[in-house]
């Protein structure tokens, strides 16, 4: 089994023709760029799957990665190494654009983690406490009047937010897929409203 | 160890144009003005006429043998000749006929319809000729590559030429086709906000978040990037690509016509008389950004008439147009999601800011004083010449742009199913999954729109794609994978595939307001006497660079793996690259191609013995791993 993977993660470099490690980005033997491959988005941006995420380190690795990979570093070179760069820059800005956000990041985590026990999703609601505070909160935004009112719930959504994501934290720690698959379609809710009740404002202004 | 030595000598990758491939230039393609600059060893400079004038008037004269004159001179020619003369032409860059009825008045240009077959492209008539914007500005381009070369005393083949951030994909689009015609290889499309942030950025080595205000003659851009260490990344652009000084210019003229047509009892214009009346409104408005008040004379058919106007006045006409640029930026910074006191500076750029009403504006949107120690003419150009080095010699720094407006495709009843949201950073993919509706169904069609509304038509459309060659299953069977990809210029490319078969299907692109492939065939050899020359230099370059990338390839493989080969195999590998390399030195391009061919057959099977090693090192590490975890087990 292990010398079976071990076997696989060798491809032949297009270039050069010679062996190459299945996720390396340039070839070890002749430099050229390789194609993107397969890898979850923690894995290409070079960080441990995990909802815990330094932004400081998550753009570090990030920034050095497009130094390498971006097409404007292939400006001159063959079509096949623009393509190439192209694709990969494309799999890392997909990684980064993911993982940078906390809810896409639980949503990516949720699935990655939870492949199979969760066919339907997180996206099913059936929690009547979460139902019953989204409407609630919607409709305190319909009636909302003056801008003092939106910006009222829009700091209450914000709270919740921040308390949500913490919440998530522990949860990924504890390894509680199931909860964290609860708490991400919630905080799905409240990006939603805190969202709308910023274009109530750019209304009013 | 000889051949050793010779991968090592710096003559073993010569190609003899690798010298000039290094001198690539920078354009900033204005509306108004142009400018082109060059930048060596990381030292920008603006290239200026005898004069020491950098800007080149963004107008284009023509003759009615079809020849063109660009710049100052064109210019001067604008009331004479005023059916020969176009200027602004950026304004219709990617831009259809309905387009221009809204814009109808500010732009005195004389639209030709549209003939039978052709594509919405806006086609002008000037000087008895039917001409596309795309062709005026391959005029202008033309003139600055010119510039270039006359400077540096050598031909230019390749060039950064910069956009409005907010350009749609049409505008993009017409603008590297543009420079196609004018015979130039565009390495990058950049966006003019991110080239100023460059140049301002390793001028003054600022750190932070920074916005650029960028209100040009025709286009209005604001981004808010973030600088750090060589790496500048836009966090959100906005704009609006019909908006800039000229609508300034528009607003004074208007005010002086009615003055005029009051005081002279007359309301029938003249084409001559709007002309005039833009070009003295132009005068007042570059007065009044630092004079108080002035009096200008309008002298047009022999009829004179007089107009006094203060700067309160002016402010009252352009007051929202300003405003209108400052609720832009209010959402941007929404969508940057940076608080406005986090941003450290504002850098200005493009001539239109020197207007005082202007600057307060962004001053008191942003709560600080705007930065513009770097001429707001030049610091486009400065950037793009900067970037056109870095693409060509190589750099630390990086440039992380987005998109700036949503893409999206039409779905039933007219709305829109957003695909890639503005603000994502380039280039993305984004695949979607479409089905048949109907038994035996081959061929479907997609219809692409850039923009924010909900509705189909109160988007831009970009182009119908039509996907041909679907395998024919039962309805709803076919998986057909639509793959959306923007490139770093910008530009959207779509590829399909059906899954269950994996074949390929066709994508044919009807642009909305571009020019067909047969369209642009004819222009570039209409365009090119010498088309043939042109192309063949082309290709040998191509060539070069692939004969480049393999010489290195086998090479370090050599290097690597060397001792698989016995003496006789060495050396005939060594002979082919001997070959290819002198090959590339010379200009037969079927020469190099050969060679490549014979180097490609002569390592096929040292490749294989090269991987046969990579797979028995691999197993053989796999194994000691086996062993160890089996001994820690022990």
């Amino acid at each position: 089994m292990n010398i079976d993977q071990q076997a696989e993660a060798l491809i032949s470099c297009w270039s050069c023709k010679g062996p190459c490690p299945q996720a390396s980005a340039f070839c070890h033997t002749c430099g050229a760029v390789q194609p993107p491959g397969q890898a979850d988005h923690f894995t290409r941006l070079g960080l441990d799957v995990s909802f815990e995420i330094d932004p400081g380190v998550l753009d570090s690795f990030y920034f050095n990665l497009q130094r390498g990979l971006h097409p404007d570093r292939f400006a001159t070179r063959t079509p096949k190494e623009k393509v190439l760069s192209q694709a990969q820059a494309t799999a890392i800005n997909d990684a980064y654009e993911t993982l940078k956000e906390p809810l896409k990041r639980a949503d990516y985590l949720v699935h990655l983690k939870g492949m199979g026990v969760f066919p339907e999703g997180c996206n099913l609601v059936n929690d009547q406490t979460l139902l019953m505070e989204s409407i609630e909160l919607r409709e305190a935004l319909a009636e909302a009047e003056t801008r003092h009112d939106v910006e009222v719930i829009a700091a209450r959504a914000a709270d919740d937010i921040a308390t949500c994501i913490r919440q998530l934290s522990e949860l990924f720690a504890a390894d509680d897929i199931e909860g964290a698959c609860r708490l991400t379609t919630r905080l799905k809710y409240l990006q939603k409203l805190a969202e709308e009740a910023r274009a109530q404002k750019a209304k009013m202004n | 160890m000889a051949n050793l030595l010779q991968i090592h000598e710096p003559g073993a990758t010569p190609t003899p144009h690798e010298g000039d491939s290094g001198l690539s230039i920078g354009i900033d393609l204005g509306t108004t003005n142009s400018v082109v600059a060059i930048s060596t060893d990381g030292k920008p400079e603006v290239l200026r006429d005898e004069n020491g004038a950098a800007l080149v008037p963004s107008v284009v004269a023509y003759a009615p043998d079809g020849s063109a004159i660009v710049g100052g001179m064109a210019r001067n020619l604008l009331l004479d000749r005023p059916d020969s003369v176009v200027g602004s032409i950026k304004r219709l860059m990617g831009r259809g006929v309905e387009d221009i009825k809204s814009l109808a008045g500010t732009l005195p240009f004389d639209v030709s319809p549209a003939e039978e077959g052709e594509t919405g492209m806006v086609r002008l008539n000037v000087a008895g000729h039917r001409l596309t914007p795309v062709e005026i500005s391959a005029d202008i381009l033309r003139a600055l590559k010119e510039r270039a070369e006359d400077h540096l005393g050598h031909t230019i083949q390749a060039a950064v030429i910069t956009v409005p951030a907010y350009f749609d994909d049409a505008a993009r689009t017409a603008t590297k086709d543009a420079a196609r015609l004018a015979g130039l290889d565009v390495l990058r499309l950049v966006n003019e906000p991110t080239a100023a942030a460059l140049a301002y950025g390793l001028d003054k080595d600022a750190e932070g978040v920074y916005a650029v205000y960028d209100l040009g003659g025709g286009t209005f851009d604001i981004s808010i990037l973030r600088m750090e260490k060589g790496v500048f990344q836009v966090l959100a652009t906005g704009g609006d690509a019909a908006l800039g000084g000229d609508d300034f210019d528009h607003a004074i003229a208007e005010y002086f016509l009615d003055e005029r047509a009051g005081k002279l009892g007359e309301n029938k214009l003249t084409g001559s008389e709007v002309k005039m009346a833009l070009m003295t409104a132009r005068l007042a408005k570059e007065c009044l950004s630092h004079e108080s008040s002035g009096e200008w004379v309008l002298d047009v058919g022999g009829k004179q008439s007089r107009h006094r106007l203060d700067r309160q006045t002016f402010e009252k006409l352009i007051n929202d147009l300003v405003e209108r640029t400052l609720k832009i930026c209010q959402s941007v910074i929404d969508d940057s999601a940076i608080e406005t006191s986090a941003i450290k500076g504002v850098v200005l750029v493009g001539g239109s800011t020197r207007v005082p009403l202007v600057r307060s504006g962004v001053e008191s949107l942003f709560g600080k004083a705007p930065l513009a120690d770097i001429d707001p003419d030049e610091v486009v150009a400065i950037g793009a010449a900067l970037q056109a080095e870095a693409l060509t010699v190589g750099s630390d720094t990086l440039l992380l742009d987005v998109t700036p407006l949503s893409l999206g495709i039409e779905t039933m009843g007219g709305l829109i199913e957003k695909i890639i949201p503005r603000n994502t950073p380039i280039p993305v993919a984004k695949a979607q999954e479409f089905t048949t509706y109907q038994d035996g169904q081959t061929a479907m069609a997609i219809h692409v729109v850039q923009g924010e509304r909900e509705m189909v038509d109160q988007n831009r459309s970009l182009a119908r794609f039509e996907l041909r060659g679907i395998p024919p299953l039962t309805a709803g069977a076919a998986r057909i994978r639509v793959t959306f990809a923007v490139d770093a210029d910008g530009l959207l490319t779509v590829t399909a595939t059906e899954d269950s078969t994996a074949i390929e299907a066709e994508v044919a692109v009807k642009p909305s307001y571009g020019l067909s492939e047969e369209e642009m065939a004819a222009m570039l050899y209409d365009s090119m006497k010498n088309a043939k020359d042109d192309m063949t230099a082309r290709l040998l370059a191509e060539s070069r660079v692939e004969a480049g990338r393999n010489l290195n390839a086998v090479r370090s493989a050599l290097n690597v793996d060397g001792d698989l080969l016995d003496g006789a195999q060495r050396d005939a590998i060594d002979a082919a690259l001997e070959a290819l390399q002198a090959a590339v030195s010379g200009d037969d391009r079927d020469a190099i191609e050969g060679a490549a061919e014979a180097l490609e057959n002569i390592t096929k099977p040292f490749a294989e013995k090269r991987m046969d090693r990579g797979i028995r090192a691999a197993l053989r590490g796999a194994r000691v791993e086996t062993l160890d975890s089996e001994a820690s087990n022990g």
